[in-house]
């Protein structure tokens, strides 16, 4: 095979860079990936789709083939929200977009901000760029069992500050991982765990700018602001598209943050929809229910992701049109 | 770093407003993200009834008794080897097929090019869930069929872990690869290196960044993950993700010991990261957000 491509590669008589290559070597270069890529992403795709119309419960987990189909009822179970499952199904679902709404806005307003300011050199920024990753270098788990431990509510540090130190919320003890304020908690520690990555990915598209750019500004009499506002700003717009999306589809998936924070059972407030997926079908072994949310949740994010890259791609074109 | 792209620092020093502001959010931002590190040393050092009581910020008194425990605790040592094995078995068998992949897509043209990549960078939207269920049950399955134990087995998580790391490692090394002049790997292949002896002793030491970025990545995917850990492992398989939840018992909590413990699985990424972020950094700028 490498005789053969070699002599229509030296033979050819095309310029050198415009010069095709047709040959089975990408497909074999490419084969692991893909065969990886097919059997655990797409091949357990496609078979949870045809789980999702099966009923598949703990009965038939050693062959699950022999699970009854059922046509539409795990859908129209999991939609209906007059009904209990779909009602949770549904306030998880609004759970998860207030808290990815939140979480990415604040994530990718400190990673910006904090880019930004670090862009000119002062003394101890390549210590202070070490520190801000370090959120994003620790292992999740050891993260937010640190931040489990300070959300305690008898003796987390958290409670100590604000009602010891501060005075704030009365006598009583708050509780952090239980009820409503679970929903601020696991935002603090998304946000915490979260705003390195936008930071990391500002900091490299700044680096692309050239230094010209500015001088000519200064040279105009632009000051700092107005330096950031008009050159640093636009330059990172193309990146920010896809940091965006990244940081969406990231955040709405996340399973590790609140699985670590709160144990199997998640509070209502903060349980987000992989918990809530992964809760109904390995709690109760009916993976057919289970099945059925996630093929709906790989729809919402293929149509939210769709219409993201639609309405960002025009609005980019036209605002340089 | 002294590269001339970027802003440059003007002879004039920026207002003074704006040096406060920046000073005020810096302090303000390392305080939070300092603030979960300090706790965890701190109360890696603190005795069992100091952080069984009320939060203290200063500890009354020093003791390195839980870096001893947490290895009898719970067996943190076969944690840690399987964590390893696992994390570094993935991280290599990612980097050399994505090196292979992203090169095809970078140097060769060929049929159905656009559809790969879009197909393995559209699997990273994918959420875990959908396909842990029936790759659980594939794992388990093909275990009842063959007599070959992939449920439960450090392979399957390797297996597992490698793809996750796959679509993000390509994508990056392809623009890595483009920024690698053609005319190097042309000339190697007309000296009578094969396509592979041109990746092999061109390519790869031009792109040596990138992959160093792409590894580091590959190895903090491995080591964090936690939802495919707590399914699909067992007593002898366990990784840290889980493992590291048995500090708390029915009757008692060892937050010390689970602060020690943290550190320490903590160490070796942390460290790897900050040592290598800078080829993070310059592989990012060469590569994905150009």
């Amino acid at each position: 095979m490498s005789t053969k491509s070699r002599v229509s590669r030296v033979s050819g008589t095309r310029p050198k860079s415009a010069r095709p290559r047709r040959s089975h070597v990408p497909y074999l270069l490419l084969l692991p990936a893909l065969l990886l890529e097919l059997l655990i992403h797409l091949v357990p795709m496609a078979m949870g789709i045809l789980m999702s119309f099966r009923g598949l419960t703990q009965f038939f987990i050693r062959d699950w083939s022999r699970a009854p189909w059922t046509g539409w009822a795990n859908y129209e179970l999991v939609l209906d929200v007059n009904r209990p499952v779909g009602e949770a199904l549904l306030r998880s679902f609004l759970t998860t977009c207030l808290f990815t709404l939140l979480s990415v806005g604040l994530c990718w307003l400190l990673g910006t901000a904090a880019a930004v300011f670090m862009q000119e050199s002062f003394r101890g920024r390549g210590l202070l760029r070490a520190l801000f990753l370090v959120p994003y270098a620790l292992p999740v788990y050891a993260a937010v069992i640190t931040w489990a431990f300070m959300f305690q509510r008898d003796n987390g540090l958290v409670n100590h500050v604000l009602h010891d130190q501060l005075g704030l919320g009365g006598s009583g003890h708050t509780f952090w991982l239980l009820g409503d304020n679970s929903f601020w908690a696991l935002l603090t520690v998304s946000v915490w765990k979260g705003w390195p990555f936008a930071f990391l990915i500002v900091t490299a598209a700044l680096q692309n700018i050239p230094g010209e750019l500015y001088e000519a500004a200064a040279l105009d009499g632009a000051g700092i602001w107005q330096q950031i506002s008009r050159i640093t700003l636009p330059s990172v717009g193309a990146v920010n598209q896809v940091l965006v999306l990244v940081l969406f589809l990231w955040t709405f998936n996340d399973f590790n943050t609140p699985f670590v924070l709160f144990g199997k059972a998640a509070p209502e407030a903060a349980d987000l929809i992989s918990l809530h997926i992964y809760q109904s079908s390995f709690v109760t072994w009916n993976f057919g229910t289970g099945s059925a949310m996630s093929v709906l949740l790989l729809l919402f994010l293929l149509l939210a992701t769709a219409g993201y890259l639609l309405v960002t791609t025009r609005g980019r074109r036209n605002g340089h049109g | 770093m002294a590269d001339h792209r970027g802003r440059p620092s003007s002879p004039l020093a920026p207002p003074l407003t704006f040096r406060v502001i920046r000073a005020a959010f810096l302090t303000l931002l390392s305080g939070f993200v300092l603030l979960p590190v300090y706790v965890m040393v701190t109360s890696s050092l603190k005795p069992l009834q100091d952080v069984a009581g009320r939060f203290r910020w200063i500890p009354t008194g020093l003791t390195a008794r839980p870096y001893i425990d947490i290895w009898h605790t719970v067996p943190l040592g076969r944690y840690f080897v399987n964590s390893l094995i696992v994390a570094g078995a993935a991280t290599a068998a990612s980097v050399v097929i994505a090196v292979f992949a992203a090169y095809a897509v970078s140097r060769h043209r060929f049929r159905g090019k656009r559809l790969f990549t879009v197909t393995v960078l559209s699997t990273q939207m994918f959420p875990g869930i959908l396909f842990l269920l029936p790759l659980f049950l594939i794992f388990v399955n093909i275990g009842n069929a063959t007599g070959i134990a992939l449920y439960g087995s450090r392979g399957a998580l390797i297996l597992t872990y490698l793809t996750f790391s796959l679509p993000f490692s390509i994508w990056m090394l392809i623009g890595y690869f483009d920024s690698v002049p053609r005319d190097l790997d042309e000339a190697a292949t007309v000296d009578g290196c094969g396509p592979l002896g041109a990746l092999l002793r061109v390519v790869v030491p031009a792109a040596v960044p990138g992959i160093v970025a792409v590894a580091v990545y590959a190895f903090m995917t491995a080591w964090g993950e936690v939802l495919f850990a707590s399914v699909m492992t067992n007593d002898t398989t366990r990784t840290l993700a889980v493992g590291l939840q048995g500090y708390s018992t029915q009757t008692d909590v060892y937050w010390n010991q689970i602060m020690a413990a943290s550190l320490v699985v903590s160490i070796p990424v942390v460290a790897g990261f900050l040592l290598l972020q800078r080829y993070l950094v310059a592989g990012l700028t060469a590569g994905a957000v150009k």
